[in-house]
């Protein structure tokens, strides 16, 4: 299971509608949780891939190492990535997979079809090493509750 | 000098964050590292001894790939090194000039 506060899943959703017709993408920094990946900020991230920005993603390796740092300073650690699909479902492809190295965190993938985002999914990388690795489906619980109850105190 | 290990490896490393190695070059940082623990040389390296592809390492802020002396490098105890994976991906994997209704594109395309 995925928990997520609203704010920061509508951030994310909103980041690819920002983006699109290109792939956003970002960095998921929280705790992981016997109960699943606890997500406690987004950040968001340059897609290095202008040459296919429309289907591809990369993060560059030295904005990864400033975000890590940022996690270590807050006492975070990055627990998931995510990124949008374009006018094309959320559901992982073949690259997405054969790309993804970070074993025990989630992919957060949100469909945008023209221009507006639509669902969103997460997949959880399993396993030990890049032989056995999987992607397997993961839920996501929304944190509406704390989300209103902040909106609240700030009125 | 301190080596930070991003979150899929602490497993290997009984959860540590950060672990002090010793060690005059890279590769002898290495070395020591996967003689401390042991499961990371799989982890980092393939068969043939070499740093996966997939595995970016920095010193300090520097690639290691594009140090004059790669792995030979001199190392101080003060410098610090980072092991991150790349994050990548994307919709398609037959992406450049490919159509998006390209049957081959991914086992969701023929949704579309």
């Amino acid at each position: 299971m995925l928990h997520i506060h609203y704010k920061d899943y509508d951030a994310l959703r909103a980041h690819g509608e920002e983006t699109y017709p290109h792939e956003c993408c970002g960095v998921l920094l929280g705790k992981s949780t016997p109960e699943g990946n606890r997500v406690q900020q987004i950040v968001r991230a340059g897609n290095t891939r202008t040459d296919s920005a429309h289907n591809r993603y990369n993060i560059a390796p030295q904005e990864l190492i400033k975000i890590q740092r940022q996690a270590r300073g807050l006492g975070l650690d990055i627990v998931g990535f995510y990124h949008s699909h374009p006018d094309h479902p959320a559901q992982w492809s073949p690259t997405d997979f054969a790309e993804a190295h970070w074993i025990g965190c989630s992919y957060v993938i949100t469909a945008v079809e023209k221009g507006k985002a639509a669902i969103t999914n997460s997949f959880l990388l399993t396993g030990t090493n890049e032989e056995d690795k999987k992607f397997e489906d993961e839920p996501i619980e929304i944190d509406v509750v704390e989300y209103v109850s902040q909106q609240k105190g700030q009125a | 000098m301190n080596i930070h290990i991003p979150t899929p490896l602490r497993s290997f490393t009984s959860g540590a964050e950060t672990v002090a190695v010793k060690g005059g070059t890279v590769a002898e940082v290495f070395k020591n590292l996967t003689t401390q623990y042991p499961e990371l040389q799989q982890q980092l390296f393939s068969t043939d001894g070499k740093l996966r592809s997939f595995v970016n390492v920095y010193l300090n802020d520097e690639d290691l790939r594009y140090l004059p002396e790669k792995e030979a490098t001199s190392v101080a105890t003060t410098d610090e090194l980072t092991i991150i994976p790349s994050i990548a991906g994307g919709a398609c994997r037959t992406g450049e000039g490919a159509s998006r209704k390209d049957s081959s594109c991914c086992s969701c395309c023929p949704l579309l």
